[in-house]
């Protein structure tokens, strides 16, 4: 049976019907079509699909939907400025080389966010902590943590 | 898949009763395992209730020793200061779990209630005496954690019940303990071994350790250990757990009773390896050989207790628990 459910989705709030077996994940890619979410394995290993919960960075695809009930979401499309303008980490990402297949992306940008927000100077010890969760198959890490770094400094 | 109602109980005593009055219901709090095992179709239940919103289960007190509340999450227990220094066994389970995305949600009390026998924080809370409280329909009730695991995904909760808290008696400042999970990568997996150690200790007539500077060499242990002879320091009480090596989490009983009350030497850590790996029952495995666990329980467990020892020594480094020592 449907349920209506409330939420605040990337700093508005959407009343939404759900299934209540659903996932956060389904309802952001397959109802809502915020499609930057990814699903990569569905377990909870490689951080695909990471969204900030109330300032933490949480696999949306273990998340049962019926827990988002007056919760504060953001997705990677929430993190554009109004005017459209790229967040700066996204800036840093492109001008690191951070990015190949693009796959890990928004995940790894969900993880740097909860971090860089809660933390403005994080060491590269916590940044290694803060992606652990992130698979990434293309890039080897490095310059997602020296853009993670540049977009620290740039702040 | 066949859908599921789910619910959001707000107290204990309503969780209880929705359980009573569903058949096929299950528990579910952060849901890191219960969202995969129904992913893999382990389970179908036919509703979920859940523990997230029962306002008053998710405490860390630490008044008078430590009580958490089953819905802590392990991000929760890793931040607390009062963990880091004085239980740093759980400490160490709770930052090397998982990934920070699954430690923001996974709970202490899921992580002993799915009864893994790899579950990270089973043997700190053994070697830390810890006791659960457990709420059910009948009332409730306290039990050691030692009779808590009864085999995999097997534990002594009767229908309906639900682990309030984990109780931790307080220890004092001659007590240091440490949790080592043996791993192939430092994130996202599960251990091959887990060792977890406490140890109080008295030096001889209650002076200091002279050279607490030989924890920072990179002497052999062997070595370190013959300067913690000379010292006379004592073993006064010794606890050692073992994951991953029996059906379920397991205490060093005989390690233990070997090493309490006897003066610490090279040869006496030597029989304690020895007597642990015989404790165990470890079997082949995707992650590691049954002889290969055996080995590498004489190696962690002489580790585990020298890092309690350092602890106790050093308590103001403790608080950086690096991952090998
Ligand atoms: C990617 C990934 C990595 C992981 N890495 C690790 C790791 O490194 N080490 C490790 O030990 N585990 C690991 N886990 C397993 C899991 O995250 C932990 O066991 C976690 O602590 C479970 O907590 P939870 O709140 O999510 O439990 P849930 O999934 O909500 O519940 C687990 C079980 O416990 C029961 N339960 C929960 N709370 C209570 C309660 N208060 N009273 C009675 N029953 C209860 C539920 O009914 C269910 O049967 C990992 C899981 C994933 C998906
Ligand atoms: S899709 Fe969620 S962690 Fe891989
Ligand atoms: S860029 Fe391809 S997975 Fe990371």
């Amino acid at each position: 049976m449907k349920r209506e459910l409330t939420f605040i989705l990337n700093g508005e709030a959407v009343t939404t019907e759900v299934d209540p077996q659903w996932t956060l994940l389904y309802l952001l890619r397959e109802v809502l079509e915020l499609t930057g979410t990814k699903e990569g394995c569905g377990y909870g290993e490689c951080g695909a699909c990471t969204v900030i919960i109330d300032g933490q960075a949480v696999n949306s695809c273990l998340f049962p939907v019926m827990e988002v009930e007056g919760k504060r979401v953001t997705t990677i499309e929430g993190i554009t400025s109004k005017d459209g303008s790229m967040h700066p980490l996204q800036t840093a990402f492109i001008n690191e080389g951070a990015v190949q297949c693009g796959f890990c992306t928004p995940g790894m940008i969900m993880s740097a966010k909860a971090l860089l927000d809660a933390k403005d100077k994080p060491t590269e010890d916590e940044i290694k902590e803060a992606i652990e969760g992130n698979l990434c198959r293309c890039t080897g890490y490095v310059k997602i943590i020296d853009a993670i770094k540049s977009a620290a400094g740039g702040r | 898949m066949r859908g599921y109602e789910y619910f959001k109980p707000k107290t204990i005593e309503e969780a209880i009763k929705l359980m009573g009055s569903i058949e096929g219901a299950q528990y579910i709090a952060g849901g890191t395992d219960v969202m995969v095992m129904l992913r893999q179709k382990k389970i179908a239940p036919r509703c979920m209730i859940s523990l997230r919103n029962i306002s008053d289960l998710s405490y860390i007190d630490t008044n008078d020793g430590l009580r958490i509340g089953s819905a802590a999450t392990h991000s929760a227990i890793e931040e607390n200061e009062y963990i880091k220094r004085r239980y740093c066994a759980l400490n160490d389970a709770t930052t090397h779990l998982g990934s920070r995305q699954i430690r923001n949600v996974a709970t202490i009390g899921g992580n002993i209630c799915n009864a893994a026998p790899s579950a990270d924080t089973a043997c700190p809370l053994l070697v830390l005496d810890a006791r659960a409280i457990i709420v059910g329909p009948k009332g409730s009730r306290e039990l050691a954690l030692d009779d808590f695991f009864l085999g995999p995904g097997k534990t002594a909760l009767e229908k309906g019940e639900i682990v309030k808290e984990f109780v931790m008696p307080r220890f004092d400042e001659s007590t240091g303990s440490a949790y080592i999970k043996h791993t192939r990568r430092q994130a996202m997996d599960l251990p091959i071994l887990g060792i977890a150690a406490r140890i109080t200790i008295s030096v001889k007539s209650g002076s200091e350790v002279r050279c607490k500077d030989m924890f920072c060499t990179i002497d052999s242990i062997s070595n370190i250990l013959s300067r913690l002879k000379e010292e006379g320091m004592r073993c006064v009480d010794a606890r050692i757990a073992m994951g991953v090596v029996a059906p379920r989490p397991i205490r060093a009983k005989k390690a233990e009773a070997a090493l309490t009350g006897k003066i610490i030497s090279p040869e006496l850590f030597e029989e304690i390896g020895d007597i642990a790996a015989g404790e165990a029952q470890p079997r082949d495995s995707i992650r590691g050989e049954a002889w290969y666990r055996r080995e590498m329980i004489r190696v962690l467990v002489k580790r585990a207790l020298i890092k309690s020892i350092d602890r106790v020594i050093r308590p103001d480094e403790a608080i950086y628990p690096e991952r090998l020592w």
